[in-house]
């Protein structure tokens, strides 16, 4: 059991590398990756909400939700999986508002590096994504938890390699065209090209 | 009439309000190639060391001749034993015309082997020279920098990782894939993070599979298949080699990696004239033989976690891209402690790779990308440790 949740897990983290396989969360993984230290910390902004959201999702779209899951209320035919976008949004946002807060207390440095893009967590896709996917994989509560985290951390592994490199590539001198985004997007590139060499393997 | 002086002599064309002038970084990069600049130190404090940058990337390219000259024996001995095996008498290809001249095809004769397969190797070579040079010039005169030496042992080092049967338009793509997207938007040599080889060997491999892996494109004969011994081997089936055939170097494999003794000459040279970090290499093989001895001890059906370390040392790519790759100054961590780590990064990866991975029997070229990949944060984490520790002390 242990065994299938390691693999769950390794699996979130490198091979279906939210950021890097699936190019979820691009906006927050581009605008925030100038620095090492702030990558890390939304990195772990990241894993926090997705470790907390995507088992708070699971709960609600098994216990409330799914087709039939309404019976323990004497409501056996009832579907409400329509309502599913709307729910995870909310979870999302409440969670991503409480994590503010919490930053603003007791990380004040983070909270004023993280500055707008804190709230946007809120929108960015690899969180709603990763809740989208536990749905669609039909994960139970446990293995949501594991795969939440995973993707988080994968996300969180993958801002920081990107914040790594383009602190080396401050020195480089790169052509005038290609000067912010551009080369930014063909690192990114690249380094999607690196993630490949998990591509392929079956857990 | 001396060199020298046809150089001077044709120099005003080149230099600034010269008629040459989009041309100066060709002019420039033949004569430093040719002669020692004729800048000098001006002011009083400056670190003089006999080892420029430009003498070590010519030794590193004169190092790797050495894996050519074995690589390509050996693929012209795999080929005139194909060819023995098939019943051809010439070569089935346009090299006919040069190779039936030349020699024979007795795969038992040093001669003939070598001439096969250095007519492999020169004709990629010479593309994968002068097509990537070409794009180096252009970028350099558009952009205002001189043409680095480094081009040298990007072009050799990218030819070796090919197979001999690459057709030459691809190698001639993939060369300036690496090198433009690789280095030059960068803004050229020194400012890149991914090995520019590496780049193009990796975008070749995912953009054209069928002709860089497989079983038909090892052995230089059209139509001849014969497996990689890592291709055998995540398979179940006997490796096809006996260990020392796999170091010396008779088998299959791409032109520079089948040699691992010519390889280990090279490492030598290049550990010596401190050119290339010891402490990758040993990096790299800890964490390959770590690795490798922690599957060797899991129970798997899978036929590679039983495969032991001295295995993968001489299969695939492993000493070639642990002797050349990894170590390229550029693109390797830069603090010594970070070159350990990044080592055995590299190391570990490459053996989890060769061995979990269904899809990839080979695993060096992605594990030195990633590697690269986590250069500039290793290093980042050495430095800021060692602030710390300053700090503390103070």
């Amino acid at each position: 059991m242990l065994e299938h949740y390691l693999g769950l897990f390794i699996r979130a983290v490198f091979i279906e590398n939210m950021a890097l396989t699936f190019f979820l969360g691009m906006c927050t993984f581009i605008a925030i990756s100038k620095k090492i230290s702030t990558a890390i910390g939304l990195g772990i902004a990241v894993v926090v909400v997705l470790g907390i959201t995507v088992p708070i999702n699971n709960l609600i779209f098994n216990n409330l939700l799914r087709e039939g899951a309404l019976a323990w209320a004497g409501f056996p035919d009832v579907d409400l999986s329509f309502l599913g976008l709307l729910s995870y949004i909310g979870v999302i946002a409440a969670m991503v508002q409480i994590l503010e807060m919490f930053l603003d207390r007791f990380v004040p440095f983070l909270y004023n590096a993280l500055g707008v893009f804190l709230p946007l967590i809120t929108v960015n896709c690899a969180i709603l994504g990763a809740s989208l996917f536990m749905i669609e994989r039909d994960y139970t509560f446990m293995e949501s938890t594991v795969f939440g985290l995973g993707a988080g951390v994968g996300w969180a592994l993958a801002i920081t390699a990107l914040a790594g490199v383009r602190e080396k590539l401050k020195y480089s001198d790169v052509p005038e065209g290609l000067r912010g985004l551009g080369i930014t997007f063909i690192s990114v590139g690249l380094i999607s090209l690196c993630f490949m060499s998990f591509g392929g393997i079956d857990i | 009439m001396s060199l020298r002086s046809i150089m001077d002599g044709v120099a005003p064309h080149f230099e600034k309000g010269g008629k040459l002038q989009w041309l100066y970084p060709a002019y420039e990069a033949i004569d430093t190639a040719l002669y020692t600049p004729g800048m000098v130190t001006a002011g009083a404090s400056h670190v003089r060391d006999g080892l420029d940058l430009k003498r070590i990337m010519i030794t590193v390219w004169m190092c790797a001749w050495i894996p050519v000259l074995a690589g390509s024996y050996f693929a012209g001995h795999q080929a005139n034993a194909a060819m023995a095996e098939v019943g051809l008498t010439s070569a089935d290809n346009w090299r006919a015309v040069f190779l039936d001249v030349l020699t024979s095809y007795d795969p038992a004769s040093l001669w003939d082997c070598l001439v096969h397969g250095l007519a492999y190797f020169l004709p990629l070579y010479i593309t994968v020279f002068a097509s990537g040079l070409a794009f180096e010039i252009w970028f350099a005169s558009k952009r205002g920098h001189e043409v680095n030496e480094g081009f040298f042992v990007t072009s050799i080092l990218f030819t070796l990782t090919l197979p001999a049967s690459t057709p030459l338009w691809m190698a001639a793509v993939g060369i300036i894939f690496g090198v433009v997207i690789g280095k030059e938007v960068f803004g050229g040599t020194g400012k890149n993070f991914l090995n520019p080889a590496l780049t193009g060997r990796a975008f070749l491999y995912f953009a054209y599979p069928a002709q860089m892996s497989g079983d038909a494109v090892w052995v230089a004969v059209d139509g001849y298949t014969r497996a990689t011994a890592l291709g055998n081997a995540a398979l179940g089936e006997d490796y096809g080699v006996t260990w020392s055939q796999a170091f010396f170097g008779n088998m299959a494999g791409s032109m520079g990696e089948t040699s691992t003794l010519a390889i280990l000459i090279a490492a030598l040279i290049l550990i010596a004239t401190r050119i290339a970090s010891w402490r990758i290499m040993a990096g790299v093989l800890l964490g390959m033989v770590a690795t490798a001895l922690l599957f060797n001890s899991i129970d798997s059906n899978n036929p590679m976690f039983s495969m032991p370390f001295w295995w993968h040392l001489v299969l695939g790519g492993f000493a070639f891209g642990a002797v050349f790759m990894a170590t390229d100054p550029v693109s390797a961590a830069m603090t010594n402690q970070g070159r350990l780590v990044y080592g055995v990064l590299i190391g570990v990866m490459c053996v989890l790779i060769r061995v979990v991975n269904p899809a990839f029997p080979e695993g060096m070229m992605l594990a030195i990308l990633f590697g690269n990949l986590f250069a500039p944060l290793i290093d980042n984490v050495v430095v800021q440790r060692n602030v710390k520790r300053r700090l503390a002390r103070a």
